[in-house]
């Protein structure tokens, strides 16, 4: 499976009369990890909220895996296999983690592939297992993220998109979600777009690096040379 | 006039009220206005016929409840659907006084101001209660407790039906005209005088409250209580004020009512009403007086219209009652909701842009 | 001893009635965050639907089903035509339309109906059945029992085991969160309206009855009385509701019985005032706080 999986071309967005996406290309290969870094304000999670179909973009295209992506309701995009983890995981509270997982399954029709989904997701992340009767708010910080991703992966999605997987994790819990992320790309061929605060994680465990400043796309290249290029980190990301 | 003299006018008015030479201060321009509402009032009704008389009489008695209950909503943003029950309060009150000063033989017309004030008096106590209990509640709870006291308080007529004499109600012996207006003095143009002369007053109390340093606090309790209290308001207490005054205005204008029907029934202060008002105010434009204003005329005018409109068809008389007793409140339902849809600035509020909009397209001349 | 019985039972037959309606308020505060002030008056309407389909075939039953199924079209119809289109962000918004709906279908079954009461036959047999030589429950009241019993059975099993029971309950909790696994979060909430209103039509056919007959205003009370109960359990509480109908019923019965009948309005009144300034949140209000 080659060829790009996801796709924007000019594309901007913001809030009202505010832009804040002005002009932005990019391209994720299919089965490949993006990182999508840069400073507060750049317009990362307005990125993923517009490309997840939560923000209607001004102008521009998203294509996914050729398919222009234009005029989809929010609520589509789960079957077409795009799977969004918000800011913050999203994990509901008042219901318990298998009610929870079973949020994520729930678009299929074919109720025996939903369940196997399922157990495939209670078998990746065995501590969910563990509590599967337990209320979301009960959870930690660590297992929340694993119900998110959990629930994101039991709707066997092809396009994960992550907005801050790092954030308010401890750095042990981080290098497990990125191994997972790792793992998950290799095994299936997921394919992933991050957003990231946590640039070296990130980084680490990227194919490709997508430096966004003040709404556009900075540059783009493979994680590996953004990782060894002194003057280009120094540059584009400042360390 | 260029932008540095309106700004300093601007921080002159700020820091001197009374200022010379550009404005007079708020409560003499108020009563300016009133008193010539109050001249136009005395020269139309002596060109108007009993009966609209008796109709203006009635916007006046509704306007002061309107008024009270747009500074109570829209000003200090404390949701009231019990306000028909403080008319009730201030009617019945009338009617009991009345009745008492009847029985000892007080007639004399100038009584009726006492009643009038000790009627107004009454709902303020009422207001009061109410406006401590409403003071710690938001939204759907005091939404619901003031639906609540709508409901309950005219039942209480047939609950102590000793006093209020139930579903029956009372009757309001009012005094005719002064004798110094001639023996043919129409009934009605004297009680719109009284109305006007009530009501011009009450306005110009809650005009200039509106203008103060209360009215400022009510503005500002209602966009946010935190900043609110932030700025040293107390927030409780600014609340129980905005309920009392316009409690006092709601009892006001139901004494009024009194005296013109010269009968109180609980009939006439159910729900309904309560709703009717709150429609009043907000199609009028919620927070703002004249708003209120529009919303009193609504009140009076639209079952005239049906009245009317129903007239047009030749109906049996059954279907015809059916009609007229509800097709107001269909109307008034169906306009809420359309204003709080499209446009929830109400009347006023629609005004406002239109001569905004006007006022864009023809700068004034001076610069 | 014996009236103290009688009172209970009844007390707790009308209950039951307060209970449904409550839960009919709660279940569109949780989906929505609004209470429905329209809720009676659309209860009301359901019931009239209910009296011209008897009066056209001469069954009571098909006159029930008729009542139910319109309460649950009307709710739909309610949020999609109405509150669909109301601007939220302001709280009092909400509240006004639904005013004015009161208004209109109060004034609509009015020109339609007319304002007398309107005869309210009730299926089975109101006089207390005794056991014993004490008067218990009449056969109506088992039946109102019955039905509530099922009914909120019912809304158990549809929120707690069903898919679309979870949708529901995921759009009412986290709406955005929802979108994004693909819930139809608006589908959902229309769903939430009608499941309400039809809860609530079904409280005014139980309740009609047992009063002085159907009108338009004929829920007005019970409406108060409800959102009291809903407010004493929490409106975030569907048992809570359940808990607070009980307990209205039981107090407004026993002060019908010891101090009158007529006192019936104040008491609601004084609770309510009680409730409000001592517990807001309810005697069951839930632990996590919910972002507002």
């Amino acid at each position: 499976m080659g060829g790009d999986l996801l796709t924007a071309e000019a594309l901007a967005a913001g809030y009202g009369p505010v832009p804040v996406l002005r002009d932005v290309d990019l391209r994720v290969p299919s089965g490949t990890i993006a990182a999508v870094i840069g400073a507060n304000g750049a317009g990362k999670t307005t990125l993923l909220r517009t490309l997840s179909g939560m923000l209607r973009p001004t102008a521009g295209r998203i294509l996914l895996d050729g398919r222009d992506l234009r005029g989809t309701p929010v609520e589509q995009l789960v079957r077409r296999g795009v799977a969004h983890v918000p800011e913050g995981r999203g994990v509901i509270g008042e219901l318990t983690v298998e009610e929870n997982l079973r949020l994520g399954a729930l678009w299929r029709r074919d109720r025996t592939a939903a369940a196997r989904a399922l157990d495939e997701v209670y078998q990746l992340f065995e501590p969910l297992a563990r509590r599967r009767r337990h209320l979301g708010h009960q959870l930690s910080g660590g297992e929340r993220q694993m119900l998110a991703l959990g629930r994101a992966l039991a709707g066997r999605p092809r396009l994960l998109l992550l907005d801050e997987p790092s954030l308010g994790l401890a750095p042990r819990v981080v290098a497990q979600t990125m191994a997972l992320l790792r793992q998950l790309r290799d095994d299936t061929g997921l394919t992933v777009l991050l957003v990231e605060q946590n640039v070296r994680s990130a980084l680490a465990v990227a194919d490709q690096g997508i430096v966004m400043s003040l709404g556009r796309v900075a540059l783009a290249a493979p994680a590996a040379r953004l990782r060894d290029d002194a003057d280009l980190r120094h540059a584009y990301l400042g360390f | 006039m260029s932008a540095t003299r309106a700004a300093a006018s601007v921080r002159a008015a700020a820091v001197d009220p009374a200022r010379r030479g550009r404005s007079l201060p708020t409560v003499v321009r108020h009563l300016v206005v009133a008193a010539g509402v109050a001249l136009l009032v005395l020269m139309v009704s002596y060109q108007l016929d009993s009966f609209r008389n008796f109709q203006l009489a009635t916007v006046a008695a509704y306007l002061c409840a309107t008024a009270g209950l747009t500074v109570l909503t829209g000003l200090c943003g404390q949701l009231s659907l019990g306000h028909g029950a403080l008319m009730a309060t201030g009617a019945y009150t009338l009617a009991l006084v009345q009745n008492a000063f009847a029985e000892r033989g007080l007639t004399a017309g100038g009584l009726l101001v006492v009643s009038l004030v000790v009627a107004a008096l009454a709902t303020v106590v009422v207001g009061a209660v109410v406006g401590v209990a409403a003071a710690r509640l938001r939204g759907p709870y005091l939404a619901g407790l003031t639906l609540a006291v709508a409901v309950v308080v005219p039942a209480l007529t047939v609950t102590f039906d000793g006093v209020f004499n139930g579903e029956q109600g009372l009757a309001v012996p009012v005094a005719p005209a002064p004798a110094g207006l001639g023996s043919y003095f129409p009934h009605e143009r004297w009680q719109l005088w009284v109305a006007t002369v009530a009501t011009l007053l009450c306005l110009v109390l809650l005009a200039n409250l509106v203008r103060s340093r209360y009215g400022r606090s009510f503005r500002a309790v209602r966009d946010d209580e935190v900043a609110a209290r932030l700025a040293g308001i107390h927030v409780a207490r600014t609340q129980v004020v905005a309920f009392v005054i316009s409690a006092g205005s709601a009892g006001l204008g139901g004494a009024l009512l009194a005296v013109l029907a010269q009968s109180v029934s609980p009939g006439a202060f159910g729900l309904t009403l309560s709703l009717f008002l709150l429609m009043a105010v907000v199609i009028g434009g919620l927070g703002r007086l004249a708003g209120a204003a529009w919303g009193a005329f609504l009140l009076v005018a639209l079952p005239d219209l049906t009245h009317s409109l129903t007239n047009l068809f030749t109906l049996s008389p059954a279907a015809a009652q059916r009609l007229e007793g509800n097709l107001p409140l269909a109307i008034f339902g169906s306009t809420l909701i359309a204003v709080m849809i499209a446009a929830p600035g109400g009347v006023q509020g629609l005004l406002s842009r239109l001569v905004r909009a006007l006022r864009a397209r023809w700068p004034a001349g001076r610069s | 001893m014996d009236r103290f019985l009688f009172l209970t039972l009844d007390g707790l037959s009308r209950g039951a009635v307060y209970a449904a309606f409550a839960l009919a308020l709660v279940l569109i505060w949780r989906a929505g965050r609004i209470v429905n002030f329209a809720q009676g008056a659309m209860a009301v309407a359901a019931a009239y639907v209910a009296y011209s389909v008897t009066a056209a075939t001469g069954s009571y039953w098909l006159g029930f089903g008729a009542a139910l199924l319109a309460g649950l079209l009307l709710g739909a119809v309610v949020d999609v035509a109405v509150m669909r289109l109301v601007d939220h962000r302001s709280p009092l918004n909400p509240v006004i339309v639904a005013l004015g709906l009161v208004l209109l279908i109060q004034a609509v079954l009015g020109m339609v109906y007319g304002n007398e009461y309107l005869p309210a036959r009730a299926p089975f047999s109101r006089t207390a059945l005794t056991v014993g030589g004490t008067a218990v429950l009449s056969p109506y009241d088992l039946f109102v029992f019955a039905t509530v019993g099922v009914v909120g059975a019912a809304l158990v099993w549809i929120f707690t085991r069903t898919a679309i029971g979870l949708r529901m309950r995921a759009a009412a909790f986290a709406p955005e969160v929802s979108r994004l696994l693909g819930v139809n979060v608006g589908g959902m909430l229309t769903l939430g309206w009608a499941l309400a209103s039809g809860v609530g039509a079904l409280a005014a056919m139980l309740v009609i009855p047992t009063g002085l007959g159907l009108h338009p205003y004929a829920m007005d009370l019970v409406f108060v009385s409800a959102f009291t109960a809903a407010v004493l359990g929490g409106l975030d509480s569907p048992p809570g509701a359940v808990v607070g109908g009980l307990g209205v019923g039981l107090l407004l019965s026993y002060v019908s019985g010891y101090a009158g009948g007529d006192l019936i309005p104040l008491a609601v009144l004084a609770l309510l005032l009680t409730v409000l300034l001592l517990r807001p949140g309810g005697l069951f209000a839930p632990v996590t706080a919910r972002r507002v």
